[in-house]
């Protein structure tokens, strides 16, 4: 148990650090890989709260697709790093009074109500033979199907929006008509002229 | 004994840092985009812990249509970015006051 909550901090720390690195980084690219690295200790911790077919599925598809999503698109575009980062110090201390504000608010909600009420809130102990997959497809293809439908349109929707909003049309670009082309009749383009054949003198 | 409150804590510091992450960064569109997602992932570590706290899955099964609109979002944002890079070159969020709100 001591050896379980010693990992516990070790991965929450990395985590934290790799989060503060992503908000103060100056480099974006350096961002996107500290990003990387929360979500990957994040996944630690989630399979350690034994959730672990989500652990699973956010290395897969953040780490996997969404990240690699964000890095292409940073170092697509050609961003000017050091006039990114001028004007960070003149919010700092709206951001700094909001988030100090938040923590105490927090710690409030959090620590003061677990003093108050002493009984343990440890997790459930999963019964023998349990499989956290298992009992999350029995649920989630039963109670919250319809749910699990209008996901399956959303994506379709970022899909469609993601297309239509990077598709661009170039101007002066030669392209075929191809209705124009198949519409065409042979009276439009050939004409057969009648005349007297001929006669040699 | 690690239990729900560590996972509370651990959900409320990501939450704050990229709150602050949001407000202090006014230069990289980016940036905003991935704070968002840190707050999100702030998010669905509160749901994991209550789900397993209570011993009921349907706080897991929010977390995977939060993932899956988080995805959404980050492809739609980014496709927006691109546009926006492309006529603007520029992806500062403190010029972008072309609607005047």
């Amino acid at each position: 148990m001591l050896f379980q909550s010693i990992l516990f901090y070790v991965f929450a720390a990395i985590m934290f650090m790799a989060a503060l690195g992503v908000v103060f980084s100056r480099n974006p690219v350096h961002s996107v890989m500290l990003l990387v690295l929360t979500f990957f200790n994040a996944a630690i911790l989630w399979l350690m709260a034994e959730a672990e077919f989500l652990a699973i599925v956010l290395v897969l598809v953040y780490v996997g697709a969404v990240m690699v999503l964000f890095l292409f698109v940073v170092m697509m575009l050609d961003v000017n790093v050091e006039a990114a980062k001028r004007g960070v110090t003149r919010y700092a201390p709206l951001g700094i009074g909001i988030a100090l504000l938040m923590v105490f608010e927090l710690i409030q909600v959090i620590w003061l109500r677990s003093r108050i009420n002493e009984t343990p809130a440890g997790f459930v102990a999963t019964p023998e033979g349990y499989s956290n997959t298992k009992a999350l497809g029995a649920v989630l293809y039963t109670e919250h199907v319809y749910a699990f439908e209008i996901a399956a349109v959303i994506l379709l929707l970022a899909i469609v929006a993601a297309i239509t909003l990077t598709m661009r049309k170039r101007p002066g670009l030669k392209v075929q008509n191809i209705a124009a082309q198949v519409a065409v009749r042979s009276k439009d383009r050939v004409r057969i002229v009648k005349m007297d054949a001929e006669k040699k003198q | 004994m690690i239990g729900l409150q560590h996972y509370l804590v651990v959900s409320a510091m990501l939450f704050v840092l990229s709150l602050a992450g949001i407000i202090l960064n006014r230069r990289n569109l980016i940036l905003l985009l991935m704070c968002i997602e840190l707050m999100l992932l702030a998010v669905n570590f509160n749901f994991i812990a209550f789900s397993r706290y209570l011993g009921d899955e349907t706080g897991q099964v929010f977390v995977f249509f939060i993932l899956t609109v988080a995805a959404a979002e980050a492809a739609i944002g980014l496709a927006i970015l691109v546009v926006l890079f492309r006529n603007r070159r520029s992806i500062a969020v403190q010029e972008l006051n072309t609607l005047k709100g």
